[in-house]
């Protein structure tokens, strides 16, 4: 692991060159897997999410199953890989939690009454993890399962927010998760109700008020990124072969 | 007709009258709840989804596959999250229970009709009306549900576009399944073009761009009628 820096904030930059209310890079790629009903790639920083739903569907064992509305199950892997030191593969104490709030993430925002008895699956693995996979997860799954069709009140964006060196800074990356003062991951719709909201580490009230200011401008250029994911995927196709009628791969009209 | 593509969340109306399916009501705005393209109605305004499961109401005729022979009655899957059950007396004629799998075994296909479903979603299947029977011959594809009214198109202007060009016969089931009879090639042309259709179901003109594939695909068809004529010479 690495050493603690000195500083963490020198000449209003942070250790990766950010300012304090700047987000890594996020990259987001609609449906890669074709055997999921809905799933998404996100790349944040340096964290590689792969987040797949299947649903509704139904549940077993049966006497999980709900009578009047569907059951999200949510669960939140880190690969062996995704981080230096190997981790064993499997449930931990950790993803056991993640898993947990991940779940009640959603929960609220899923019209689960449209499907009773079934379930709605949502996996999340970890490829790479670099600070932030909990939020980094939510967000990836929020946009699978629109890619899914799943009826919801709106998309969730989250964010991480933390303090280092007495400051309250946004999206939290690795160094300053391990030595910061405070990680205060958060999840939102885009109307500003919060799904989801952990705190590590000590704020004062102040701190925390700023804090949550801080990522409710965090979430919502998440937002405007997943937003645009979603449209674009369809737009793109349009522009793509929009007014040819027969281009298609395997086509064979050639004469 | 072009559409806009709409996300869950977005605001579609400030008339909660206007509200349709695929999406809700929050205080006095209606916003969508599915990803997918915005359909503004003369009365209503939904949203017309770009992935999703079929979940069964009564009275839609379905294609369903026989996975479980149970005391009077057969368990029938009918690609959704809940099981159909066909229920011993809504066979045809009337048979003896203990004679059920020589009528219907597992894995025979049916087009069958939703007879009812109630607040538990137990789903009652029925073959006791016209057109419905047990599907012998011919081959069934399975389409995203989704899709399936871009398939049938508007008041079956597609589905029957389809069948004349082809000359085959064809039956799409509300839950995405389609059934195709007719001579090898038209049932593999048809496959073709069903998944043509769905892979374009978003897009506008899709019957213009349909024939302009069939249209493509028959120049083939014919050069190879043509050169199985010459090798017979």
């Amino acid at each position: 692991m690495s050493e603690k820096p000195e500083h963490f904030i020198v000449d209003g930059k942070r250790l990766d060159g950010r300012s304090v209310d700047e987000l890594r890079p996020i990259k987001i790629k609609l449906s890669p897997l074709d055997r999921a009903d809905g799933s998404c790639y996100l790349e944040w920083g340096r964290n590689k999410i792969m987040a797949a739903v299947y649903g509704p569907r139904e549940l077993h064992p049966r006497h999980r199953q709900n009578l009047t509305k569907a059951v999200v199950q949510y669960r939140y892997n880190m690969a062996a890989f995704s981080v230096d030191d190997r981790i064993r593969p499997g449930h931990s104490r950790r993803s056991i939690e993640i898993s947990k709030v991940g779940r009640d993430a959603f929960e609220y925002v899923v019209f689960t009454k449209f499907f009773p008895k079934t379930a709605v699956d949502i996996f999340i693995e970890v490829l790479q993890a670099d600070a932030g996979t909990r939020t980094a997860g939510i967000n990836a799954a929020s946009l699978a399962l629109a890619d899914a069709g799943i009826p919801m009140r709106g998309l969730v964006s989250a964010c991480a927010v933390g303090k280092v060196d007495g400051e309250i800074v946004l999206d939290l990356m690795k160094e300053e998760d391990n030595f910061g003062e405070a990680d205060v991951p958060i999840a939102m719709t885009a109307g500003g109700k919060i799904t989801h909201l952990q705190m590590d580490g000590n704020l004062t009230r102040d701190e925390f008020y700023e804090a949550l200011k801080l990522a409710k401008i965090g979430c919502d250029k998440v937002y405007k990124l997943q937003r645009q994911a979603l449209i674009e995927r369809y737009s793109k196709e349009y522009a793509e072969n929009g007014g040819d009628a027969t281009t298609r791969p395997e086509g064979d009209a050639d004469e | 007709m072009e559409r806009n593509i709409v996300i869950p969340g977005d605001v579609v109306s400030d008339n909660v009258k206007m509200s349709g399916s695929g999406t809700y009501v929050h205080g006095d705005e209606v916003r969508a709840s599915v990803y997918g393209l915005l359909n503004i109605g003369e009365r209503y305004i939904s949203v017309i989804p770009l992935a999703g499961k079929y979940i069964p109401h009564a009275s839609d005729r379905v294609i369903g596959i026989i996975t479980e022979v149970v005391y009077s009655n057969w368990i029938v899957d009918i690609n959704s999250p809940y099981e159909g059950l066909l229920h011993i007396s809504q066979y045809p004629r009337r048979i003896d229970s203990e004679n059920m799998s020589r009528y219907l075994k597992v894995g025979d296909s049916i087009l069958t009709m939703v007879a009812s479903v109630d607040a538990g979603m137990k789903v009652e299947l029925t073959l006791r009306e016209q057109e419905l029977r047990v599907l012998s011959n011919g081959r069934i594809v399975t389409i995203n549900p989704t899709k399936m009214p871009r398939v049938i198109g508007r008041s079956g202007s597609m589905i029957r576009l389809l069948k004349s060009e082809i000359g085959c016969n064809m039956f799409v089931g509300q839950n995405g399944r389609i059934w195709i009879n007719g001579c090898d090639d038209c049932v593999d042309l048809a496959i073709q073009t069903i998944r043509y259709i769905e892979d374009n179901a978003h897009r506008p003109g899709l019957t213009e761009r349909v024939q302009a594939f069939l249209k493509a695909k028959e120049k083939t068809r014919y050069g190879k009628v043509h050169e199985s004529r010459n090798d017979e010479e």
